[in-house]
């Protein structure tokens, strides 16, 4: 056993004690969110720590319970793969416990309690556990746990949180059936359940391996948030308190990657439409999801949109990684697992510090209602500018960090569209366009999410009295912030712990040199663009310095009374983008028009549907219901009906064993 | 050496001077007096000497728009071969990172606009941005046109390899190529039939009225940035549709102005001859470009090339 295996189960030791504290300091809810946010982030820094040594030095190992299950010991596998992932875990969870700690202070009620604060280490450590687990069982007991978890975290506000935690449990359990016959067939296949039993049985049949892909694609899809599997999302990440949002679309979605990636190290070499498939599913979340978030109301509605869009930014990557490996091509393949993956670290920072800047926006005003909101830069600076680095960072700008995995992307796909056989070039060609309508699209999305909220003037008294509060918010945004700026800044050394995961896929050699010299360009580019910026800045102040500089109120056409109210707000700002695709939208208006020579009132109500909820999972659901209503009837509460069943049973088992003559 | 001092130059001297062209072929074809050619110098010069009004609502960012824009726009440039074929900065991936810091200045612009609080700003960069997501994929397939075949992400390259086919004579797909970029150019650089630089009702302006607060110093960076997007994203033009001589710079400098000449005639040719478009048809004008782009790559694909 090594020494990196021992620092991760010293991390996941702190998280569990950091997970009981809580509970048994029940009586002290103060002295409880204090110990248990302490012993968390002790248990993130040794996990962070731990996963960036295994990585740099490429190390792994193997820890094996001494006690046995029936199907055999609980193992814990450490390889690159999950060392990356393990990496994001204890990175964006450590963050999200931090700001957590300041933002339930700041609110308190239901989650003041110890209960909500025991929750979130049990999650990091689930997730971790998920990672490293290196058999079946420990990876489905892993996973569960982690639904829980997470499904108490999402109900944790009360009563109206109810329903959304419904919903996201039921999807979730859905989901984990599809897993369930995925490695019960991996299981048959591998002999045994160890993931290195199933690794080393030779690879599955053709058939087998499509069947075992799909319901891969299914199950993992459900918690990564694929269209049309993605439901949930827009349901549970409103409901959840800030900081178990910015956790869940950090990092718990990605498990779903990480279960897809490890289910496709036991299948041997794909064929090409499992690319395909996934560059398909990629292009329809990326740019159904982001159309989507552009239509939000609600600030944490249009993040748990936009995970969905990110999310479809990694099924590219990974789709492209499978076309490469399908056909033996190297550069593409790395280019594309490696775009991938970088990527989910890339989000889980940069959602993280999203959804935690909305959150410290509710805990400032109150509400997530953009027409309640704006001129919360200057109100909240620190928020604000945090926001803005994540804005730029999701947009896939540079110089943050966002901007080079989709690099990586568009390199993989160029790459693919010049060296693939001639039959698949298109399919790569086509992610270019399409990546950047998604960028494009993106970028509108945030200038509204960041300049309604933040720029202008306050819309409600509730903005206007905004405060940045605490310590422990400002500080998990900003260095959240940072990590977004440096890695965009000097990407080389996390590209290359990116690649260390994608060798555990069995890519064969590592990202072309081209791409390479490109990523070593990038921190001189960034260079150049900050200097080039800060050159201008002082050469405005020497031409202003002396000058006559006034202030006055914003050009109205001479208008010199204007309100607030007057200001664009953020369904006007979206329109021009979702007029044109109303086609592949539902989108509702309820409108009372102004009425008489003096009308008083006129309401203009805006809301867009979710067309794979209402006309997909919606009458699916229905359908269930009625059918499971109808097989209740039968259930009549009386002894006789009963005894009649108990008597046909018996008839008809004798019929089936006894023959029909 | 001599190549990049040349390069500076002409991004000095050239953005300016090129849009004071357009001004006098609209005014030549109006049959008007019309401003001079280096009207546009005076105007920046006169702005960079004022003093500033400043909205009370604003807040830094406001002053960032212009500098981050203009600072993304001379990096990009930089990217860009102007005289000859080799630009200054040339490496696999640049046309991808071009494409970033365009947006980057665009992203900044907008910001800054919504900074004001003003509704006439908002519906500009709410119609800004909604043009630029629509155009964006029509950019991206002319790139891919124009790079496919050398096999290297970049205008270097790209533009080496086209310089040795013959261009557009002998490859008609550069023509399409040409056609949805002229789209593009058309609404990254918000002339008619998008938007019009001359309109005077703010409700009716794109790229105006977001800057409609900005003064002083602040709006002579905008004007600077604006004329250099338009002189480089002319020059990527020009490399389209006609062959540059690799090997001798005088010639490649003479076509280089010249075709930069002829695509201000183009854009102040149609100001002068058509109307905008209804707002509502601009995404079918857009998504026309992108179609005709996709065509192009197809017939690339077909012919083997791609």
């Amino acid at each position: 056993m090594t020494a990196v295996m021992w620092a991760n189960l010293a991390a996941l030791v702190l998280l569990l004690t950091a997970f009981l504290a809580p509970l048994a300091l029940w009586r002290r809810p103060g002295a409880a969110r204090l110990a248990g946010a302490l012993l968390t982030l002790a248990g993130c820094a040794v996990g962070v720590a731990a996963s960036v040594t295994a990585l740099v030095l490429g190390q792994g190992g193997t820890i094996t319970s001494l006690w046995r299950t029936p199907l055999g010991p609980l193992t814990l596998a450490l390889d690159g793969l999950s060392a990356f992932f393990l990496m994001c875990v204890h990175l964006v969870g450590g963050l999200g416990a931090l700001f957590g700690f300041g933002y339930v202070a700041r609110l308190r009620g239901h989650l003041g309690s110890p209960a909500v604060a025991a929750w979130v280490p049990l999650l990091i450590a689930t997730m971790a556990v998920v990672v490293l687990a290196g058999d079946v069982l420990t990876f489905l007991l892993a996973w569960e746990l982690m639904t829980l978890a997470s499904f108490f975290l999402v109900t944790a506000e009360g009563q109206a949180s109810g329903r959304p935690g419904l919903v996201y449990l039921l999807a979730s359990q859905l989901g984990v059936a599809a897993l369930f016959v995925l490695f019960l067939i991996l299981a048959a296949h591998g002999d045994g359940t160890g993931f290195d039993a199933i690794r080393a049985a030779s690879a599955p049949g053709a058939a087998t391996a499509a069947a075992c892909f799909v319901l891969a694609v299914i199950g993992f899809g459900t918690k990564a948030g694929f269209w049309p599997l993605h439901v949930w999302l827009p349901e549970a990440h409103p409901a959840a308190p800030s900081h178990v949002s910015a956790i869940m679309s950090g990092v718990m979605i990605k498990m779903g990657i990480y279960g897809l990636l490890r289910v496709l190290t036991f299948l041997g070499t794909p064929p090409a439409w499992w690319g395909l498939f996934l560059l398909g599913i990629g292009a329809v979340s990326g740019v159904g999801g982001v159309l989507h978030a552009l239509a939000q109301h609600d600030l944490k509605r249009l993040l748990a949109y936009h995970s969905v869009e990110n999310l479809g930014i990694i099924a590219l990557g990974l789709g492209l990684g499978l076309l490469g490996m399908s056909q033996g091509n190297g550069p593409v393949a790395a280019l594309g697992f490696a775009g991938a993956l970088l990527h989910v670290l890339n989000h889980g920072l940069f959602k993280g510090l999203l959804f935690q800047g909305a959150g410290a926006v509710f805990a400032a005003t109150g509400t997530r209602d953009f027409d309640e909101l704006g001129g919360l830069a200057r109100r909240m600076p620190v928020t604000g500018t945090s926001f803005l680095a994540g804005s730029a960072a999701i947009t896939g700008l540079p110089p943050f960090n966002g901007f080079v995995s989709e690099f990586l992307i568009f390199l993989g796909a160029f790459a693919g569209a010049t060296t693939l056989p001639p039959s698949l070039r298109l399919w790569a060609l086509a992610v270019l366009p399409i990546l950047a309508l998604i960028g494009g699209l993106a970028a509108a999305c945030f200038v509204k999410a960041f300049g309604i909220t933040f720029l202008g003037e306050p819309r409600s008294t509730r903005a206007a009295q905004a405060r940045e509060s605490g310590r422990a918010m400002p500080v998990a945004m900003a260095v959240g912030a940072l990590a977004c700026l440096g890695i965009g800044l000097w990407p080389l050394p996390i590209v290359h712990l990116a690649t260390r995961a994608t060798d555990v896929l069995g890519v064969s050699g590592t990202l072309p040199p081209q791409a390479l010299a490109a990523l070593a360009l990038v921190p001189w580019i960034a260079a150049a663009l900050i200097g080039s910026i800060l050159a201008l800045a002082l050469i405005r102040r020497a031409l202003l310095a002396g000058r006559d500089v006034r202030r006055t109120a914003t050009w109205g056409c001479g208008y010199e009374a204007p309100t607030p109210r007057m200001q664009y707000t953020a369904p006007s700002f979206a329109d021009p983008v979702l007029t044109p695709a109303h086609f592949l939208l539902d989108a509702h208006h309820d409108d009372v028009a102004a009425q008489g020579p003096f009308p008083v009132r006129a309401v203009h109500r805006h809301h867009l549907g979710d067309r794979a909820a209402d006309r997909f999972w919606r009458p699916l659901v229905r359908a269930t219901i009625r059918l499971f209503e109808r097989i209740a009837r039968l259930e009549r509460g009386d002894v006789p009906s009963y005894l009649v069943y108990v008597l046909l049973t018996l008839v008809a088992l004798l019929l089936w064993q006894g023959g029909i003559p | 050496m001599r190549d990049v001092f040349l390069h500076l130059a002409l991004l000095v001297l050239g953005p300016l001077t090129l849009l004071g062209l357009v001004g006098r072929v609209k005014a030549v074809a109006a049959r008007r007096v019309g401003a001079p050619l280096l009207q546009p110098w005076h105007d920046v010069w006169k702005l960079l000497r004022k003093g500033a009004v400043y909205s009370t609502t604003t807040t830094p960012l406001f002053v960032a728009g212009p500098i981050v824009a203009l600072a993304c726009t001379a990096l990009a440039a930089l990217m860009v071969p102007l005289a000859g074929v080799q630009a200054p900065l040339a490496f696999p991936g640049d046309i991808f990172v071009f494409a970033g810091l365009l947006a980057l200045a665009r992203f900044a612009t907008m910001l800054s606009a919504l900074d004001t609080g003003s509704a006439f700003e908002g519906m500009g960069a709410s119609r800004e941005a909604a043009f630029a997501a629509m155009a964006e994929p029509a950019l991206f397939l002319v790139l891919m046109i124009a790079t496919l075949p050398g096999g290297t992400p970049s205008f270097s390259t790209a533009f080496n390899e086209l310089s040795g086919t013959g261009g557009l004579v002998r490859d008609p797909v550069l023509l399409l190529a040409a056609l949805a970029f002229g789209a593009f150019l058309l609404t990254d650089l918000s002339r008619i039939p998008i938007d019009d630089p001359n309109t005077h009702l703010e409700l009716t302006m794109i790229h105006e009225v977001m800057i409609l607060d900005h003064s002083g110093p602040d709006l002579a960076f905008l004007h600077i940035g604006y004329a250099m997007r338009l002189f480089v994203l002319s020059a990527i033009g020009v490399h389209l549709l006609v062959p540059v001589p690799p090997d001798a710079p005088l010639a490649a400098l003479a076509v280089l102005l010249a075709g930069q000449a002829g695509i201000a005639g183009f854009i102040g040719g149609i100001e002068s001859v058509t109307a905008r478009l209804r707002l509502t048809r601009v995404a079918q004008f857009l998504i026309g470009a992108s179609v005709v782009a996709a065509i192009g790559v197809l017939v690339l694909h077909l012919g083997g090339r791609a």
